[in-house]
């Protein structure tokens, strides 16, 4: 056959639809800019019944992550996240999903090797990663620290 | 005249072997969709009962199996062979199909192009007299697929356009030395292409230049063209793969206006959110027992081929950022020689 692999790619990228960017991001600032503003109503409330400023914080973000656990266990978070994309991924909920969805899905192999093991496949790297970042970020503050005060 | 003649890579069966009875089984999103009346058994719940997804697919084989050996009136007893496969690593939905059965079994891997590797085989080995009834089996699972090739299946991930969606199905022939049901003319083994497509979430593209392979070699070792044919089906290159064949094809001098994709025949592409189609080693082979098989038996059609594409990468080699290579099996099936199945 005639094409080379180089002419064979343009040929696949010029038959692969694109993704459809607007429409996407309408549906990610909706739904995500829903989650952040149910997410204030949250800590507004709690700020209401007396909670301290960061107690308030905490408790909103533990609320959002329960949410999101139940509606996953529901099989309604990953319905959203089909038209939502980055809008259900980005927010905390997200994260919530990434760790409670391999335990739902491995719970059949155990719950060592199935739930405990498999629980961080896809939020593990963040924690490491975001772990790696704040250790990093820290020898630099620490360095910083002295020029800046 | 000579049992097989082998013309190129072609073989060519003066004694055909025919598919004298099929079944085909699927899942609730194949019953939502335009075949859904054509097939024998479907299910609403995709778990069949099963507390397992892998356990689910093997149950929809053994269905699958059990239908198609009640049309034919026979006991598993009664089969020289079976030669199956799924996507499941180590090929384990067939093998626990196969446990319970205590009859000969050979497990193939071709990924999705399995059924027509199995027919082919199949039809190898009862042409030549190796086997008077084998079956040709071969399934996959939406659930089962996913867990193991992508992400759990309630992670909250967006599919990308060029994206196709497993099916829960499984198709399954007997092969036999006797007329009845449409024959097995001629086989074409593909050869592993390898085009250095890496996206794993664009599988069509990864696997249209396998098809054409395969056929281009049919068409020259049997001096045919696309036109002597009622159709050409191949098995899952959706949307995209489909489009990316009819451009190969056109380079080569063939037009393929009577191509049919199973992947774009299994699902309504744009109602069913399915993004580019249904994919899976269960799309072809269902669509071949539910939708084509029942054609050429009623002499709607009468001589086509049926090709089966399969992209040969595995989790590991594709996070090793290696290309996907792929594969296409092609068997040329005629009509029903009058006698009813």
């Amino acid at each position: 056959m005639n094409p080379t692999k180089e002419q064979y790619q343009q040929m696949v990228e010029k038959a692969s639809p694109p993704s459809r960017v607007v429409q996407n991001c309408l549906w990610a600032f909706g739904v995500g800019g829903g989650i952040c503003l149910l997410g204030e109503v949250l800590r507004q409330a709690y700020l209401a019944q007396g909670r301290t400023l960061t107690d308030a914080s905490t408790l909103t973000s533990i609320t959002l992550v329960a949410l999101s656990t139940l509606f996953t266990c529901l099989g309604w978070y990953h319905k959203l996240a089909v038209h939502a994309g980055a809008g259900t991924l980005v927010p905390i909920t997200g994260f919530a999903n990434a760790v409670v969805s391999p335990a739902v899905e491995f719970r059949c192999e155990g719950f060592v090797p199935g739930v405990g093991c498999k629980m961080f496949l896809i939020a593990g790297p963040v924690i490491v990663y975001g772990l790696g970042a704040s250790a990093l970020w820290g020898v630099v503050y620490y360095l910083l620290r002295p020029l800046l005060y | 005249m000579e049992v097989v003649t082998r013309k190129g890579r072609t073989l060519c069966f003066g004694r055909p072997a025919h598919i004298l009875h099929w079944g085909s089984v699927g899942g609730k999103k194949e019953g939502e969709g335009p075949l859904a009346a054509q097939f024998d058994l479907l299910f609403q719940e995709n778990s069949l009962g099963a507390p397992t997804w892998e356990q689910s697919e093997s149950d929809l084989q053994r269905h699958c199996l059990d239908l198609t050996l009640k049309k034919a009136g026979l006991s598993p007893s009664d089969l020289d062979l079976v030669l199956g496969g799924d996507l499941q690593n180590q090929c384990t939905a067939t093998a626990y199909t196969m446990a319970k059965l205590e009859i000969p079994f050979s497990g193939l891997y071709g990924a999705c192009s399995t059924m027509a590797q199995s027919l082919s085989l199949a039809s190898c080995l009862v042409s030549t007299g190796c086997a008077s009834r084998a079956v040709a089996m071969t399934s996959s699972h939406f659930c089962a697929a996913e867990r193991q090739y992508r992400t759990p299946l309630v992670y909250g991930g967006k599919r990308a356009p060029t994206a196709q969606w497993t099916a829960t199905a499984a198709g399954c022939c007997l092969v036999a030395d006797q007329p009845g049901g449409p024959a097995v003319a001629s086989v074409t083994f593909g050869q592993v292409m390898d085009f250095g497509v890496t996206d794993i979430n664009n599988m069509g593209a990864a696997m249209a230049p396998a098809a054409a392979k395969t056929l281009l070699t049919h068409f020259q070792d049997t001096g045919t063209k696309p036109e002597d044919f009622d159709a050409i089906y191949t098995g899952d290159l959706g949307v995209v793969g489909s489009r990316l064949l009819a451009q190969l094809m056109e380079k080569e001098g063939f037009s393929m206006e009577n191509h049919r994709d199973c992947g774009t025949l299994l699902y309504d592409v744009s109602k069913q959110r399915v993004h580019a189609g249904a994919s899976g080693a269960g799309c072809s082979a269902s669509v071949l027992c539910a939708h084509v098989l029942p054609q050429l038996q009623a002499g709607i059609l009468n001589r086509i081929l049926f090709l089966s594409t399969g992209a040969l990468m595995s989790q590991t080699t594709f996070l090793q950022g290696q290309s996907i290579p792929s594969i296409a099996h092609l068997v040329e099936l005629r009509a029903s020689d009058g006698k009813p199945s």
